[in-house]
């Protein structure tokens, strides 16, 4: 150690044993900040509240189908009803935690990039061998695992809530379900994500971009329906009488302008993962509003109802990575000091 | 004005830093002008310069953690811009307010470190521990670093750039917003590991009284350009009058570039 450095070797330097020895440097980071974020006060408070959006419906709900056990007894899905359906004045398990969810995101990601830089981590964490792209990369695949530990833990609380206020056991194929809603939670919440670290890309200041991303979830989750109301109602005045056709035509238009709120898509593909019963999730024009209203009631099979909410998912996903490409490509350009 | 350093830069030895022309633009903006640069085994050298002259983005180019507009850059004999992982693998950076994780303590701050260098898990703690010991942290190592004062972060900034066991390190601004008496350890300190590890050290610094016992070789840097370099008694020869302090060798030297410059203005 004390031998005067020999830059020849150093320079020929095969030395990529400590490369090999490391490994890719976003899981280095990726392992780091999962294992930060779980211990976190911050990771708790979310999982509490997460866990009283997830109980308060199903216990309310359980007791509901109880009380009307009569009539409920042999309906299909029975135990999905769980968590589509509310007993006033209690929302549905699925709305109050699609409500909640995108918090869990913004909590992660809100203070992703500014917060390395206002503590001065970021240019001393660079000075490491390792590549800037792995920062941002081990901390979107660290946040995106806290998310999928919450969201399983939560969901495998609730469904042992419900077998055990319930009395009946899932069926192979409500599991599926199940699963198949929590990955697309995942999903959806990862977008958040990567909302937020575009956000703390984007800002300095991790105050700032906390209220932006917070702002944008209030501002969608509570007016985007009114919006969307406001533009078609502006694009598409519809005064005195009018017929069916129209009004479909309306209802079609309110909803296309709709799918730029995640919330509304994410609740579309919701609402036919646990339910078989659903067989279209958006508003279908005249025709087909009319074959659907001569349709025998029928139960899907997963995979069928996954045909319909292809779109929503892939969308979902779509959105997702764009967000974390955006934030990845400013993040790069952007200069290491402030 | 007595020099500690009065071994003179052994120019035989490699040249762990080595630029030519070396210019970074923003815009209209040059934050450094063709600079050519030389940091050898052994010795430390001080980039000395006014806030804003373009020591950090220097540093930072050296580092490959911004790109060079013009100009080559080679650390230890490569490019920093194409082979960063590998310049970084040896290149101990201290950064200008270097932060810490604060809810970690410093043990666990150096063991992320150690993971990113991929230093092997079993000796690393060893290594972890000694160089705690070397920046006298060895007592605070189990306490969140939230709680440290500024002098103690920049010594576990030390402890964090030494742990690669690097062949220069590179510390911008080590001695702003410590102690008086934090300085003089932390000076101390840089001298000992420059004696027992033969290191090479580039520190950049605007407190020039701090830092002239400490090197072998200044270079006063104004504006993104390097106007004097070589021993504080050769530059006080070179500002006019040897014999004067560094102070009044660097306040001669960048009137005299302010003034060049106005002069070149009005001819223009």
């Amino acid at each position: 150690m004390a031998a005067q450095p020999d830059v020849a070797a150093v320079t020929a330097a095969a030395d990529t044993e400590w490369l090999r020895r490391r490994g890719p440097g976003w899981l280095v980071v990726a392992g780091k900040e999962l294992s930060e974020t779980l211990t976190s006060l911050r990771f708790a408070v979310l999982l509490a509240i997460l866990g009283l959006a997830a109980l308060a419906p199903v216990y309310a709900t359980s007791g509901a189908i109880r009380d009307a056990a009569e009539q409920a007894s042999g309906a299909a899905a029975l135990f999905l009803a769980l968590f589509t359906l509310g007993a006033d004045p209690v929302p549905s398990f699925v709305g109050l935690v699609g409500f909640v969810a995108p918090l869990l995101g913004i909590a992660f990601g809100f203070d992703a990039i500014n917060g390395e830089r206002a503590q001065g981590t970021l240019a001393r964490l660079l000075s490491h061998p390792i590549h800037r792209d792995d920062l941002i990369n081990g901390k979107f695949v660290a946040g995106l695992a806290a998310i999928a530990v919450a969201v399983v833990s939560m969901a495998m609380l609730v469904a042992g809530l419900g077998i055990v206020r319930l009395g009946i056991v899932p069926s192979v194929g409500e599991v599926a379900r199940m699963i198949a809603w929590v990955v697309v939670t995942i999903l959806y919440i990862g977008l958040w994500l990567a909302i937020a670290m575009l956000c703390s890309v984007l800002s300095r200041r991790a105050a700032t971009s906390a209220l932006i991303a917070i702002g944008l979830w209030l501002a969608l989750s509570l007016f985007g329906v009114l919006l969307a109301q406001l533009i078609a109602g502006f694009l598409d005045p519809m005064t005195g009488s009018v017929g069916t056709e129209a009004a479909l035509r309306h209802a079609q238009l309110q909803q296309q302008l709709s799918i730029v709120n995640p919330g509304t898509v994410y609740a579309q593909a919701t609402l036919a993962l646990l339910n078989p019963g659903a067989t279209a999730v958006v508003v279908p024009g005249l025709a087909e509003a009319i074959q659907l209203s001569q349709q025998i009631p029928t139960q899907l099979s997963l995979q069928q109802s996954l045909l319909i909410v292809w779109p929503q998912v892939v969308g979902l996903l779509a959105a997702m990575v764009l967000c974390f490409v955006a934030s990845y490509i400013v993040f790069l350009r952007q200069e290491v000091r402030a | 004005m007595a020099s500690e350093s009065t071994r003179p830069p052994d120019a035989g030895a490699p040249a762990l830093v080595e630029t030519a022309g070396l210019t970074k633009r923003y815009g209209d903006l040059v934050a450094v002008d063709h600079l050519d640069l030389t940091v050898r085994a052994g010795e430390v050298y001080g980039l000395l310069g006014p806030n804003g002259a373009g020591k950090t983005t220097t540093i930072l180019m050296l580092l490959g953690l911004t790109e060079p507009t013009e100009g080559t850059a080679r650390v230890l004999g490569l490019d920093p811009a194409r082979r960063a992982l590998d310049v970084k693998r040896h290149v101990g950076y201290l950064p200008d307010a270097v932060g810490f994780y604060g809810r970690l303590t410093g043990r666990e701050n150096l063991r992320y470190t150690a993971a990113l260098n991929g230093l092997p898990g079993d000796a690393s703690e060893a290594l972890i521990v000694e160089a705690l010991d070397h920046v006298g942290l060895a007592d605070a190592a189990d306490r969140p670093t939230g709680g440290y004062s500024r002098g103690m972060l920049q010594r576990l900034g030390i402890a964090d750039a030494l742990l690669k066991d690097p062949a220069i390190l590179i510390l911008d601004e080590p001695t702003t917003s410590i102690d008086p008496a934090g300085v003089a350890e932390l000076l101390a300190l840089i001298r000992q590991l420059v004696a027992e590890r033969g290191v090479g050290v580039l520190l950049s610094s605007h407190l020039l009284a701090q830092v002239e016992r400490l090197c072998d070789r200044v270079g006063i840097f104004w504006r993104g350009r390097l106007l004097a370099e070589g021993t504080v008694a050769e530059v006080a020869a070179q500002a006019g009058e040897p014999g004067i302090d560094l102070d009044e060798a660097y306040g001669r030297i960048v009137r005299r570039a302010s003034a060049e410059e106005t002069t070149d203005g009005r001819a223009a």
